[in-house]
């Protein structure tokens, strides 16, 4: 840390071999990470898929039990937190409640001896709209506010690396949203590397550029939003990120361009390139918003692929969209969400229904479904409510 | 400090409901009221009344007449000051070590054995425990420990680092030195409720922002258990200000080390000279009170209390 001078851009952040054990239990077990210099990169995971800890090693808050963390290409692994060119957002923005909000944000800068600590600190809390509010204590403003006084305390320091520890959970929807646009313009303006940790899938992919999803430990897939969303390699990705329909089956047929897979006697066609695995048993899938409903069955197109007949079992309403529960014998229960085109739901409660989709929108996923059950047990609670609920709607169903 | 937490009962409350309760929330401080105007309103007052007593005329030994004779005062300030002086020096020299003892303590105890819950009631167990023998004996311990014969003394004596006439009781070493031991789990436990309040994330949010761990104590760690340092610095300051068992002649003390609590005792029980020890007194009381409000007011922590 040089003293008494700022980042002038952003560095990268590079992880070797990371592994930290605690007492009982992994946190982390190999970890290889590379973040280029000025991306807004999203640490994605469950609770306790190590993805905090994670962020505290990075930080200097926690030590490695093996492995190198270089930032900039300096390692940085031997140095305290207070030596390393980072700053946090904590999750409980830890304010220190003796200091007024103006003597929060310059706390990094007077310990740096950087020059003019009241006008530099000033100027950050201006960028988050915060200066009017800069001698009041940090317990007179609301969550939003204390969370960007967080940030502004965080920025003012120029670090060469930004972390983010699950920043907006605390704030309802709207401000969420406020201040997803305002950090994406904040990072945007000064250039930083931002390393944000969240478990909202949404949030991370409005923000960031680059995704890597984080399970027990290990990356489980790492690129582009729009790229995770289209082709999950592991089911823990596909129903992390977003919702899917996932069918196991041996693949029965291969052409140059694609793949057939029986699932309980119906042929699912997915393209090769959009396929992991291409022989033996695969698991492939579909988002249910790539689903169609059909009331009768559709005639025979090879651009698309066609399950059913199905019974609905539920109809959720939810505005922009509604959600169908497909029970299809065999296969299990698919979920379609089909925009509110017309008024009314397209289907009711007990209609016998295709279902169909572009051939060009299934995927194919890297699990082996041998050994990977077909849920992931160790998910978010509102994915195992939902499966709970499914089970025990095809439990039903079947008696 | 303390006090705010009553003060939104005395605010005038327009409830009705509450209005109409108030009757009994009078009753129920009834016997509180009643307790104060007996046991501390007209002890004072007398001691007030007394401190301007005049001599009787003709009158014996310990006979007084009520009067306004302000001249006691100034008798006892011209005559006492050395022992004014001595009584606040001690109680400020104990404090300040008590305190550099017990903020370590407490810090392990509150923060560092978080833990091991086990070890920090133990450890908790182990301040209190003195408790349970009286202080008096404690301080005869003491004097045992510090006696001329003693092992500690002669062994001193032995290796020549005190001299072959000098003595540790009667010392202003041996009376600060038992003010700060009795007074120490007074400091400590205060302490230690603040600091097992201490959140570390505020500890790790300061070493983020570049402080080192000295800075991080300096500028977090302090401020943040102010409530404690004021409330166990008061504890142990107050007190050992009046103390008249340590520096006593009969335990630590000596003729060269008498505080204002041994010159009231003196002049109230031995000369039986009622208006000076009353005036004393009340000396004692205004200067302890002068110093707590300008302390309480310049630490400036009625926001974290």
């Amino acid at each position: 840390m040089a003293v008494g001078a700022f980042a002038d851009r952003g560095a990268d952040l590079e992880l070797v071999g990371i592994e930290k054990r605690f007492p009982g239990f992994t946190a982390i077990e190999n970890l290889h990470l590379t973040i280029p210099a000025g991306s807004f990169f999203a640490l994605l995971g469950p609770s306790g898929c190590g993805k905090t800890t994670t962020l505290r090693l990075v930080a200097g808050l926690e030590e490695p039990t093996s492995g190198r963390i270089l930032i900039g290409g300096e390692d940085v692994t031997d140095q305290k937190s207070f030596q390393r060119p980072v700053n946090t957002v904590f999750q409980s923005y830890a304010l220190f409640p003796h200091m007024t909000v103006l003597e929060n944000v310059a706390f990094g800068l007077r310990r740096r001896k950087i020059g003019d600590p009241v006008a530099k600190a000033h100027e950050a809390l201006l960028l988050v709209e915060l200066d009017h509010l800069a001698h009041r204590k940090p317990q007179q403003l609301s969550g939003g506010q204390q969370q960007r006084v967080a940030l502004a305390r965080a920025i003012v320091n120029r670090p060469a690396l930004l972390l983010l520890d699950e920043p907006l959970g605390a704030l309802d929807l709207k401000l969420r949203r406020q201040m997803q646009l305002e950090l994406k313009t904040i990072q945007e303006e000064v250039g930083l590397t931002f390393l944000h940790v969240t478990h909202d899938q949404e949030e991370a992919m409005t923000m960031a550029d680059t995704i890597a999803v984080m399970n027990k430990g290990r990356i489980e897939q790492m690129g582009e939003p729009q790229q995770l969303y289209e082709l999950p390699k592991t089911a823990f990705v596909a129903n992390f990120l977003g919702q899917s329909n996932l069918f196991t089956g041996p693949v029965v047929s291969t052409t140059s361009s694609a793949i057939a897979v029986d699932v309980f006697g119906q042929q699912i066609v997915v393209p090769l390139k959009r396929a992991h695995r291409v022989s033996g048993e695969v698991t492939i899938g579909v988002r249910p918003e790539k689903l169609t409903l059909h009331a009768d069955a559709p005639t025979h197109d090879s651009s698309r692929n066609v399950m059913g007949p199905g019974k609905v079992i539920d109809v959720s309403f939810s505005g922009v969209s509604t959600q169908y529960l497909v029970a299809v014998h065999g296969v299990g229960t698919l979920v379609v969400f089909a925009q509110n085109v017309a008024f009314g739901p397209a289907a009711q409660v007990g209609a016998e229904v295709w279902l169909s989709w572009n051939v060009d929108h299934g995927f194919g996923l890297d699990d082996d479904p041998a050994q990977a059950p077909r849920f992931e047990a160790d998910l978010d609670t509102r994915t195992i409510a939902q499966q709970r609920r499914s089970s025990l709607i095809t439990e039903l169903e079947e008696a | 400090m303390a006090f705010a937490a009553f003060s939104s009962t005395t605010a005038p409350s327009t409830d009705p409901v509450a209005r109409r309760r108030s009757p009994v929330a009078l009753f129920l401080l009834l016997p509180g009221i009643l307790y104060l105007v007996l046991f501390f309103l007209t002890p004072l007052v007398s001691l007030l009344l007394t401190s301007f007593q005049a001599p009787r005329e003709f009158g014996d030994i310990g006979q007084y007449d009520y009067a306004f004779r302000w001249q006691n005062y100034v008798e006892v300030v011209t005559t006492y000051w050395p022992h004014i002086v001595r009584s606040f020096s001690y109680a400020l020299a104990a404090t300040f070590f008590a305190l550099l003892i017990s903020y370590p303590l407490a810090y392990f105890i509150g923060v560092k054995a978080r833990k091991w819950p086990l070890l920090q009631s133990l450890m908790l167990v182990l301040v209190i425990a003195p408790f349970f023998i009286s202080f008096l004996l404690r301080t005869l311990a003491w004097k045992q420990l510090f006696a001329d014969e003693s092992f500690v003394v002669q062994s001193l004596k032995a290796l020549s680092l005190l001299g072959p006439e000098a003595h540790v009781t009667g010392t202003a070493f041996s009376v600060i030195f038992g003010l700060t031991y009795n007074f120490i789990p007074f400091m400590t436990l205060p302490l230690y409720t603040t600091l097992e309040r201490l959140d570390v994330r505020y500890l790790e949010a300061g070493s983020d922002l570049y402080a080192s761990p000295f800075q991080v104590f300096q500028k977090v760690t302090i401020p943040l258990s102010m409530p404690g340092i004021v409330a166990g610095t008061l504890l142990t300051f107050i007190p050992a200000a009046g103390d008249y068992i340590n520096a006593g002649r009969d335990f630590l003390g000596g003729t060269g080390t008498q505080m204002m609590g041994n010159v009231i005792e003196a002049n109230f029980l031995v000369l039986q000279n009622y208006p000076s020890a009353a005036a004393l007194s009340i000396i004692l009381m205004t200067v302890i009170l002068v110093i707590v409000s300008i302390y309480v007011k310049r630490s400036g922590t009625e926001e974290l209390l």
